[in-house]
């Protein structure tokens, strides 16, 4: 039985590392920029998930941590000429550092109360950065040419950025079920089902809540350094875009909230539907009113998402997908 | 040894007076019923032991520790569980992980596999062996609440603080419940029941207790209690008064 449980952990690796090696092999940039959002996007929403899924707190402004990392770490690479990965890690500790002040003062509210903030938290920092000098303002920064010279000229510095994504990819995937098959998980999933019961049978409740709003706040800001270098520029526009927040929410509740596997498979799922909506006439304006309608239709027939439903109706699967 | 001291504890909410100088004292091993009428104050007395409140005046010392004012979950980590009156499953996680949850942040603060092995021991205990894969939320009214009582045993603690465990069960499985309660204080738990099946409380209690408008109005021995004036005109009225009705 060991085995198997591990098995459920290891499969979302297992296809993040195939689909990145093929990738990699067939060398095609139009494929390395749709597989570029798709792990971020993955990332993002398994991060998210840490929070949503396991403590059962909805942030709906969690693409501040995006945002504000990626800020920083582009900040250090164009303005200081930090390497990519130090400048990335830095991203996701102011990041985490945020979050874990914040968490000292939000977690203490519940429900919508706690969801409302995190929206005011995201439009403060877009605020904030708009005006910040060193951070160029409204018009925000761009890196020099000369900067992707390190890594071999501009070509290849966008695969330098790929394969970096691709592993931050794997890493949150392997912290989420790390996180889901410790202890320190079970507390998480014990606040999510009933905060007060839950610290009277002794979990430390704000610590272990703010814990995990640093750890979900970490990685979406190694993400955004990635991303806005690969796009050589940042503005507060790009940053902190609310419905990104949105749409990582519909991933992880397309996919099964509080598994592994389920923001993953939404992602991909969710990626392939916006890219096909993206292109299609009809619906090319409407992209996020569709992802509306699509929330909509999970909370109200399968709020367990794709991975939960499965895992319902199958007994033979609850081994197999975590 | 004195397990449980509780000295001149008030809680109030605004005007109202919740708790007012209740003191009392629970030797190890013990099982004390703690009765009295609605808003007596008895469930306020559970939330000011186990930390949910902070007691206005008076102190909590358990097992020689001052407790008072501590938060419920470090109230827990000392040794003090709880089974609620309303039960609260956690109803996404199997009946095992609500188990192991106690086990891993209780008292002992178990690992994983440790807190595993421990639920299939108390599960067997109250009965629910043979459920522990299933979902909480499947269970039925009964054995949601062996499930909080084995929740709370799950935690190995010194004191476990019954909420009303027995409310809304049919007779059968009041006499189940109550052979279980026997069990666990046999294994060397001492146990602090709420309680408003007075047959089951006369039954299995050492000691009782009466709450009335916060205040204690009676302990003693079971058999005392009832007879005691003054608890009986705090759940029937005047006793004189009853008498009369009841002989027309």
């Amino acid at each position: 039985m060991k085995t198997r449980l591990r098995f459920g952990y290891l499969l979302p690796l297992a296809i993040i590392l195939v689909w990145g090696v093929w990738v990699l092999l067939k060398g095609e940039d139009t494929l390395r920029e749709t597989t570029f959002t798709v792990f971020m996007f993955i990332g993002m929403a398994s991060s998210l998930n840490i929070l949503l899924g396991y403590t059962g707190y909805v942030s709906f402004g969690h693409i501040v941590f995006f945002g504000l990392g990626g800020y920083f770490g582009f900040y250090l690479v164009s303005q200081h000429n930090l390497a990519l990965i130090p400048a990335s890690l830095a991203g996701g500790a102011l990041s985490g550092a945020l979050a874990g002040l914040l968490g000292l003062a939000v977690l203490r509210l519940r429900g919508a109360y706690f969801a409302l903030a995190t929206i005011g938290i995201n439009e403060a920092a877009r605020a904030f950065v708009s005006n910040f000098g060193p951070f160029g303002g409204a018009t925000g920064l761009f890196v020099q040419f000369s900067a992707y010279e390190a890594y071999g000229g501009a070509g290849p510095a966008l695969w330098t950025t790929f394969i970096y994504l691709w592993l931050v990819t794997l890493v949150v995937l392997l912290a989420s079920s790390l996180v889901k098959s410790s202890r320190f998980g079970l507390g998480l999933m014990a606040i999510r089902e009933d905060e007060d019961a839950a610290m009277v049978m002794g979990v430390k409740a704000p610590r272990a809540k703010t814990i995990a709003f640093m750890i979900s706040a970490f990685f979406p800001g190694m993400i955004g350094t990635l991303y806005f270098f690969k796009n050589g520029n940042v503005e507060p526009g790009d940053a902190f875009q609310l419905h990104m927040s949105i749409e990582a929410l519909v991933m992880i509740m397309l996919g099964g909230m509080g598994t592994v596997f389920g923001p993953m498979l939404g992602a991909v799922t969710y990626q392939g539907l916006r890219g096909y909506l993206l292109t299609s006439p009809i619906f090319k304006s409407l992209h996020l009113a569709v992802s509306g309608v699509f929330l909509l239709v999970i909370i109200l027939f399968i709020p367990a998402g794709v991975v939960g439903w499965i895992r319902h109706r199958i007994p033979l699967t609850r081994k197999l997908l975590e | 040894m004195m397990l449980l001291q509780v000295q001149e504890v008030t809680k109030r909410f605004g005007g109202l007076q919740a708790l007012s100088d209740v003191t009392f004292e629970l030797p190890e091993g013990q099982i004390l019923g703690l009765i009295g009428p609605n808003g007596a104050g008895k469930t306020t007395l559970f939330n000011v032991l186990n930390g949910v409140f902070a007691p206005n005046k008076g102190r909590v010392i358990f097992r020689g520790e001052d407790i008072t004012g501590l938060p419920p979950y470090d109230v827990a980590r000392r040794g003090i569980a709880r089974a609620y009156q309303v039960v609260r499953p956690l109803n996404d996680l199997t009946v095992r992980e609500n188990v192991m949850v106690g086990g891993c942040f209780g008292r002992e603060c178990l690992s994983l596999g440790q807190a595993a092995s421990g639920a299939e021991e108390v599960l067997a205990v109250v009965g629910l062996l043979d459920r522990a894969d299933q979902l909480a939320s499947s269970l039925n009214v009964a054995q949601k609440k062996r499930l909080e009582l084995a929740r709370a045993l799950g935690s190995r603690p010194y004191l476990l603080l019954l909420d009303e465990v027995l409310a809304g069960l049919n007779p059968s499985e009041i006499a189940a419940m109550l052979e279980t309660i026997q069990k666990i204080r046999a294994g060397g738990i001492t146990i602090l029941m709420i309680e408003h099946v007075m047959q089951a409380v006369m039954n299995v209690s050492d000691r009782v207790i009466v709450l009335d408008y916060g205040q204690v109005i009676a302990e003693g021995l079971p058999e005392e209690v009832v007879n005691n004036p003054l608890v009986i005109e705090a759940y029937l009225g005047d006793p004189k008064l009853t008498q009369r009705l009841i002989e027309g």
